[in-house]
């Protein structure tokens, strides 16, 4: 059992698999049993000025379906805390009291004026809690008001809120981005200007999940109607990996801590964000598709993970996988790969010869007997039959040795590095060194 | 257990009545919504699907799964009926463990193929139980064409002929249409009337007209028959049942299992059917399972099947072995009948153990027995038929027979397997061509 202790920004807790913001962290009896589940921190859900937002009384979800009903993606319109600030505050100092030893984070939200900020920050310090996150994210309801992703959107916003903060309070700041937006390190350097101790993300993408097709109205559907939601799980999951990753390796933003959201439902994806540069990660989705008890696979496997690589701390993985994020200009052009198939994992469905049929390369061929074989000739290692084909590992990419001649284009694959920056195509080449 | 199970002979009502209903009720009880969606979301839409290719009706499986897992069922039966009319009775009676759902690729991958079947009969069933026909006529043709024989081939093949605007009339010797789906089939693979309702529904087409009690050559000529009608197709089946070549096999109790099985399908009462408390069936294929696994049902004590070769050699796939088994039929192979015994009613019946090369061994089996059912074979009946191959009507690729004119298709055509999906295909297949030759 690896050492999964986590120290993100200052702030402790016993695994570094914290409960985002959202419903399942909205009172007392919730956070109580999810740190009983072994949850390591909780981020508790937004709150705000009284008196109270209040929800719909119809529908606050929509969902996106895979093959057996698997919960893919789920989209909300639920508004922050719809419980009188005092109650929160409340529950926040006992269960802070009786659980020292886990991380609780409380997600904060009022106008984008000094004053309530002046306000509410002492009280959220008076409970103990180990921080503030500010909620710059929020996609629906409360960013018509002025709040959510109306600041978040808006870096010079997210500056100035971040700084009184800052000024107001001895507690930890973590800004919460939203992903609604075009260039995800702006919001970040807003974040880094104003003195925030950490940024998190993302928070939900602006989304309808579906459309009923009988009354023509989106969902979830509110009496005939529908707003659009904010989208999450494992949908999500590639936009937040680039969007950790574009905060990660950005020169000017390094350092920066991150605690990464979005889709994240298995240990695997708890250390691919910590991977590209994520602290630490914060889940919603997962636990409300499968309930706290999925904590303890997080735990098991990040932790065999570590001890077969043979790590001692999770800072280990903390941006390991930085490094390799690049630009496109600078991919190997001379590297070349072909498809394999395994024909003793075959089961011969012939989605591959599909696929590459009728939309790639023409470079998977079918025998009478169903045996299907890539045509190096035609391959371009584009990967969509190991994309589309249904058993794990039957397709393979490989490399082919430098020296070695690809039938495709007849030349031999060379050793050295070379990319799109020096290529002769390129008609804003520079000649290589 | 009913008190009778132990008396010997031949009578009915051994069981406490409510065995009956259990024992007799659908071997595969439907999918339901639930289900049905769970097994169609586990079809790869394989790229020219091999369950397409084990299919004998080329029905597009991977796409009427898609288009139940996309909530469009009756798109899905529609998809099936145009290549399959009896979609449904095959959906039952399929032996698709050795056909689409032995080629399902995951079958191969997992040992446990996509539900094809019971996909099947869940979109069929979806469509008829609303008496919905997707199919409408085209305009008439003028031609008229004779089927003989409403059976699956016979059916299949005026549903295709009316569909493309000619007028058929079908003929059958019985009272009732269906043929073997009617008269061949055990009870628990089509209850609930399910047979004469979809003849029913399959003649919402309009433009056939069914005749019945009419047996070619005893009733109607094909000579007659070729000359008032444009086109005659053949679909009577084999009406004759092998004999065992032994002495004394008209012994009372010893009977024809199609004849045994024919009248379980007809009786209004299970417990009114009588049944042998030692009942021995000699033969290896469906007809045989059917027959065993029924009398077990009916509260025989002992069921055993007798089979001349080994169980791969059977007819009978492994699933209905098993199903036989399970039923607590015992399988004896390798064994032929030589004797029965009795004093003038049966009592026993002697076999003779015999190699794989069909030599006697030498070795005997005596098995008790209250009832014998044959169910070895069945042959081609009639006279002045066109010329036969291998004791059936010979017929092309398309049904053609040495008549011009006359088409023929099902179990009393040569080629293919005598299976109801097999004989659909052929009737569909003959009908094309019938279409082509009259649209010269």
């Amino acid at each position: 059992m690896a050492d999964l202790t986590s120290n993100f920004i200052g702030i402790k807790s016993p695994n570094p698999f914290w409960l985002a913001s959202a419903p399942p962290t909205d009172k007392e009896y919730n956070v109580r049993r999810a740190f009983e589940a072994g949850w390591g921190g909780v981020v508790w859900k937004t709150l705000g000025l009284d008196p109270s937002v209040v929800n719909v009384n119809g529908p606050r979800y929509g969902a996106v379906y895979g093959a057996d009903r698997r919960l893919l993606g789920l989209n909300n319109i639920e508004l922050i805390t719809d419980r009188p600030l005092q109650t929160n505050l409340d529950e926040i100092k006992v269960v802070k009291r009786d659980y020292p030893d886990r991380a609780l984070v409380v997600s904060l939200m009022v106008p984008c004026e000094e004053e309530p900020w002046k306000m509410i920050l002492p009280q959220v310090e008076e409970t103990g809690a180990d921080g503030v996150e500010l909620n710059f994210g929020c996609p629906h309801g409360m960013s018509e008001r002025g709040m959510g992703a109306a600041v978040g959107q808006v870096p010079e916003y997210i500056e100035m809120v971040t700084r009184w903060v800052k000024s107001h309070t001895r507690m930890p700041v973590i800004v919460k981005l939203t992903p609604n937006i075009a260039d995800i390190r702006k919001p970040a350097a807003a974040a880094l200007a104003g003195g925030a101790d950490a940024v998190s993300l993302i928070n939900t993408i602006n989304s309808i999940t579906s459309v009923d097709l009988d009354l023509f109205s989106p969902e979830p559907m509110i009496d005939g109607k529908g707003a659009h939601g904010g989208y999450c799980g494992p949908a999500v999951k590639p936009i937040a990996l680039n969007m950790v990753a574009e905060i990660a390796r950005d020169a000017e933003l390094r350092g920066l801590p991150i605690s990464g959201i979005g889709g994240v439902t298995t240990w695997r994806d708890a250390a691919e964000f910590m991977a590209l540069g994520a602290g630490n990660v914060q889940v919603c989705t997962a636990a409300m598709t499968y309930g706290f008890k999925i904590v303890e696979e997080l735990i098991s496997g990040l932790s065999d993970y570590m001890d077969t690589k043979e790590m001692t701390s999770v800072d280990d993985i903390v941006g390991r996988a930085v490094p390799n994020v690049t630009d496109w200009n600078q991919l190997n052009l001379n590297y070349v790969a072909k498809a394999v198939i395994n024909q003793d994992l075959c089961i011969s469905c012939g989605r591959c010869f599909a696929a590459c049929e009728d939309t790639s390369h023409q470079a998977i061929a079918m025998s009478e007997d169903r045996t299907f074989s890539v045509i190096d000739e035609e391959c371009v290692a584009c990967n969509l039959c190991v994309n589309v084909c249904p058993v794990e590992g039957c397709i393979t990419m490989e490399a082919m040795a430098p020296g070695k001649t690809d039938p495709r284009t007849g030349k031999v694959v060379q050793s050295e590095y070379a990319n799109w920056t020096t290529h002769p195509n390129n008609p804003s080449a520079t000649a290589a060194e | 257990m009913g008190s009778d199970v132990f008396q010997p002979g031949v009578i009915a009502g051994r069981l406490a009545a409510e065995s009956y209903e259990t024992g007799f009720s659908d071997l595969h009880p439907p999918l339901d919504g639930h289900e049905a969606l769970v097994a169609a979301d586990r079809c790869y839409f394989c790229h020219d699907a091999p369950c397409i290719t084990a299919c004998p009706t080329d029905i597009d499986i991977p796409l009427f799964i898609r288009q139940i897992a996309t909530g469009t069922p009756d798109a899905a039966a529609k998809t099936i009926l145009s290549q399959n009319i009896m979609g449904g009775m095959c959906a039952r009676v399929c032996p698709t463990e050795t056909l689409c759902e032995e080629a399902c690729v995951r079958e191969l991958a997992e040992g446990k193929p996509v539900l094809i079947g019971q996909l099947q009969r869940y979109a069929t069933d979806h469509l008829q139980e609303q008496g919905i026909h997707p199919f409408s006529r085209a305009a008439p043709t003028g031609k008229t064409v004779a089927v003989v024989g409403a059976g699956p081939a016979g059916l299949s093949c005026a549903h295709r002929l009316a569909m493309l605007g000619h007028d058929v009339v079908v003929m059958d010797r019985h009272e009732k249409p269906g043929g073997l789906n009617e008269y061949g089939i055990a009870a628990y693979k089509t209850p609930d009337g399910f047979a004469q309702g979809e003849v029913d529904w399959l003649l919402k087409i309009g433009g056939i007209v069914l005749r019945y009690g009419i047996s070619l050559g005893r009733d109607v000529t094909l000579e007659t028959l070729k000359a008032e009608y444009d086109a005659v197709f053949l679909g009577m089946g084999l009406g004759g049942v092998n004999a065992l070549g032994i002495a004394e096999e008209d012994k009372d109790g010893v009977t024809d299992a199609v004849d045994f099985i024919g009248g379980l399908r007809q009786a209004s009462d299970m417990a009114a059917v009588p049944i042998g408390r030692d009942v021995v069936v000699i033969g290896g294929g469906m007809t045989a399972v059917d027959a065993a696994v029924q009398a077990k049902l009916l509260g025989a004590l002992n069921v055993t099947l007798v089979y001349r070769r080994g169980r791969d050699r059977m007819n009978a796939s492994a699933f209905e072995q098993d199903l036989a088994a399970s039923k607590g039929v015992r399988i004896v192979t390798h064994a032929v009948p030589v004797a029965v015994h009795g004093n003038g009613s049966l009592h026993e019946i002697e076999f003779e153990y015999v190699d794989d090369a069909m030599k006697g061994t030498g070795q005997t089996l005596r098995l008790m027995a209250d009832q014998v059912f044959k169910a070895i074979g069945q042959t081609l009946q009639g006279d002045g038929l066109p010329t036969l191959e291998s004791g059936k009507i010979k017929v092309s690729d398309v049904g053609r027979t040495s008549v011009e004119g006359i088409w023929a298709g099902g179990d009393c055509a040569s080629g293919g397997d005598d299976l109801t999906v097999t004989a659909v295909a052929e009737g569909r297949d003959a009908a094309m061509d019938i279409h082509a030759v009259l649209s010269r």
